[in-house]
């Protein structure tokens, strides 16, 4: 079993914390696991993209090779269609349907979600929105874990586990905020 | 033993903790920033070994000489284009007697993710001769760490580990061993072997010629140098990361190959010789200029046909992928979805909105409408970023401190205003001595120092010195106070901070403004960081 992600988004939304709390759930299980990150210049408010492959057995390379990802998670739309050609076939894309407009030439959102759509295997989750009620907007990217959640080779009470693990230290209120985000994504994509 | 989740950076870091580190200094650089934080952090919970930020690489690599010299194990790492900044330092201590281990951790950025070049240091280790290990995995990153500092006391010279982004901001499991203890301080009595005067320069020298024979036979029988034979004319040489890339397609070839991997350096020439003799035509790998494939290729034509970064086979630029290298191999592309029908637009990195130096960069525009001709040059930094639009604001980037020489150079040229731009650490790091070749000649120029109190683009390290000592740094060059100005970099102030810099680019001599405002990003976290101490019950 090989299960290729690749993760994306822009600067700032949290696609590392996304990574580090699916790869943290992985090795849990008894997986293997390579996350391969972007840091630097690469993060100023630019595309950010991330690699993380699971597998039971010894991964390779640190990164996926072009058609293998069997999930692509974004936290903004358009960044989703940035690397369409790393998607498996039967692949699925899950992104946010919030954009991130620090572009002047961003396009109209509704041909981007039009886009999405058109995919074989799309979920648009309005995690932003789920984020808000769930206590913070800051935790929109749990939402997106908590979308993801279906497909991972990793059991929820796991991925709930580095929940609380990696927000303990920012205290009971951030840890729940981000736990009922979670669910809220889970249940989000689940309905579909 | 235990096994443990790291950054290739940190798996290194980590590697010289248990080989008995006791000091390691560097200056942040992207992507080998990490390795230092991992052992500053480690410092903090363990109270030791010695971790620490310094001015610039060649400071670093100084002060771990000095660390060596007293026989103790020392490490200092940079970026690939650091060890230009410490190549005096590291190309002499290859000819002294290495006491304690030296080892340089050096981040290449193939690919030019966080740099300005591609720079392959295997060249560097091949030129000071000595030992490079190459790591492709983070287990290989953490045991090639430990084995550099016994190969460094064996044959007393400095061990190079080259990591490239694609390990260094790898995550993967490392596997440690029992820690090995620090060595006693016992430094250096052997006579005149750390006197590089050219008499005794040339018996070092020698010595370090007479002991390559011991060291390339250490190297040839090295397990990091690994051939597996198959049958077939056709055969692949990889080195470092390109082993993974083609490891990964090795399940779609229709045979094995048979397959020569190196991962220390100097190349084993007797194993190479020996794995060619057969092949009718070889691929060779690398993450990284080509290095082996030029010298397996040389200037005699070979009776067998080399394939690579040289030939055209494999692209000369850039960094490998498993794509790339399933190309090479002759295998059909892998497909994934399309998108037809939208051009996407790229989203290159900009300033944070809010950053200060935004606002420097909006003075600094509006000031030299007036002034087609004027010249900006700039540096390495965030600030690099006012390249772009909206700011389009600045017209050079070439090396640390570089905007100052070559604002004096410009200005000597005959351009008026001539206008340089550089962070406050990079100030420090190399803009400082530059600076002092202005005030020699009253060159007429200004110097814009953007102090937002931090090592901004590297993830907000400590810039060297205080905000507040680098108005004294700036005096004691003996530039003329009247055209040292120290500003708030804020838009409240920005009328005001604007007609200063009016003033002083028309000012026809030196003048040097820092525009101080700490980096958002930093102001964020510290904020983050007293809630959580709060939430946690400790005092903020």
């Amino acid at each position: 079993m090989t299960f290729d992600i690749i993760l994306a988004g822009v600067g700032g939304q949290g696609v590392l914390s996304v990574s580090a709390i699916i790869a943290s759930s992985a090795m849990k299980a008894g997986l293997a696991v390579k996350q391969s990150e972007v840091h630097g210049m690469s993060q100023r408010g630019g595309e950010v993209l991330a690699n993380l492959r699971i597998a039971d057995h010894p991964i390779a390379s640190d990164l996926i090779p072009r058609g293998s990802a069997a999930l692509l998670l974004s936290m903004e739309p358009l960044e989703s269609l940035r690397y369409l050609d790393y998607l498996a076939l039967d692949g699925t894309l899950i992104t946010a349907t919030e954009p991130v407009v620090n572009i002047s030439d961003y396009p109209p959102i509704e041909d981007v979600l039009a886009h999405v759509r058109r995919l074989p295997r799309a979920v648009l989750v309005d995690a932003e929105r789920l984020a808000r009620q769930a206590g913070s907007t800051r935790a929109t990217n749990m939402v997106m874990v908590g979308a993801a959640s279906h497909l991972l080779p990793v059991s929820f009470d796991s991925l709930e586990h580095f929940v609380q693990t990696m927000f303990a230290a920012k205290g009971a209120k951030v840890v729940e905020t981000n736990l009922q985000a979670l669910c809220a994504g889970r249940e989000a994509a689940g309905t579909r | 033993m235990s096994e443990m989740v790291l950054l290739g950076d940190e798996a290194v870091a980590l590697g010289a903790v248990h080989a008995g580190l006791t000091a390691a200094y560097a200056y942040p650089g992207t992507p080998s920033t990490e390795i230092t934080e991992y052992l500053i952090r480690y410092q903090q919970k363990h109270g030791g070994p010695r971790a620490q930020w310094c001015a610039n690489e060649k400071t670093a690599y100084e002060a771990a000489l000095g660390v060596s010299f007293a026989g103790r194990r020392t490490m200092v790492s940079m970026k690939h284009v650091g060890l230009n900044v410490a190549a005096d330092p590291f190309m002499n201590s290859a000819l002294v007697h290495v006491n304690g281990g030296l080892v340089v951790a050096v981040a290449d950025d193939p690919g030019m993710h966080s740099s300005q070049n591609e720079q392959d240091t295997r060249y560097f280790a091949d030129f000071a001769r000595v030992v490079c290990f190459e790591p492709a995995s983070h287990q290989e990153a953490y045991e090639m760490t430990r084995e550099a500092f016994d190969v460094s006391e064996r044959f007393h010279i400095p061990v190079v580990i080259r990591l490239v982004t694609r390990l260094a901001h790898s995550r993967g499991i490392v596997r440690t061993r029992d820690a090995r203890p620090e060595n006693p301080p016992h430094k250096d009595t052997t006579k005149d072997s750390w006197i590089l005067l050219p008499g005794n320069a040339r018996k070092q020298w020698r010595a370090l010629l007479d002991r390559t024979g011991d060291i390339r036979r250490y190297v040839a029988e090295s397990a990091h140098n690994r051939v597996h034979d198959a049958p077939g004319a056709f055969g692949v040489i990889t080195t470092g990361l390109a082993r993974n890339y083609y490891l990964e397609n090795v399940p779609d070839l229709p045979a094995p190959l048979p397959h020569l991997h190196i991962g220390a350096y100097p190349y084993p020439v007797e194993t190479i010789r020996a794995f060619v003799a057969t092949l009718s035509r070889v691929l060779v790998l690398e993450e990284g200029y080509p290095f082996v494939e030029h010298a397996l290729r040389g200037i005699v034509p070979t009776p067998f046909a080399i394939e690579g970064r040289e030939s055209g086979h494999v692209p000369a630029d850039g960094e490998l992928n498993p794509d790339i290298v399933r190309a090479s191999l002759g295998l059909p592309a892998r497909t994934g979805l399309t998108l037809d029908g939208l051009t996407l637009p790229g989203r290159p990195p900009q300033l944070c909105a809010g950053c200060p130096h935004g606002d420097s960069f909006h003075s600094i525009t509006s000031v030299l409408e007036s002034f087609p001709d004027a010249i900006v040059t700039s540096d390495i930094g965030c600030y690099t970023l006012g390249a772009l639009p909206p700011y389009n604001a600045i017209q050079t980037c070439v090396c640390m401190g570089a905007s100052v020489g070559m604002a004096k150079g410009a200005a000597d040229a005959g351009y008026h205003p001539v206008v340089a731009v550089i962070g406050d650490s990079t100030f420090l790091h190399s803009g400082v001595t530059p600076l002092m070749d202005a005030v020699a000649s009253d060159t007429s120029m200004t110097l814009l120092i953007l102090d937002n109190k931090t090592v901004a683009m590297t993830g907000g390290q400590p810039t060297i010195r205080r905000s507040s000592d680098l108005e004294g740094v700036v005096r004691g060059l003996g530039i003329d106070p009247d055209h040292i100005h120290v500003l708030e970099a804020h838009p409240r102030h920005m009328a005001g901070n604007t007609e200063i810099l009016r003033r002083e680019v028309n000012h026809r001599g030196l003048s040097v403004i820092i525009a101080v405002r700490e980096c958002i990003e930093t102001v964020k976290r510290s904020r983050q960081d007293k809630t959580a101490a709060a939430a946690l019950g400790e005092p903020a």
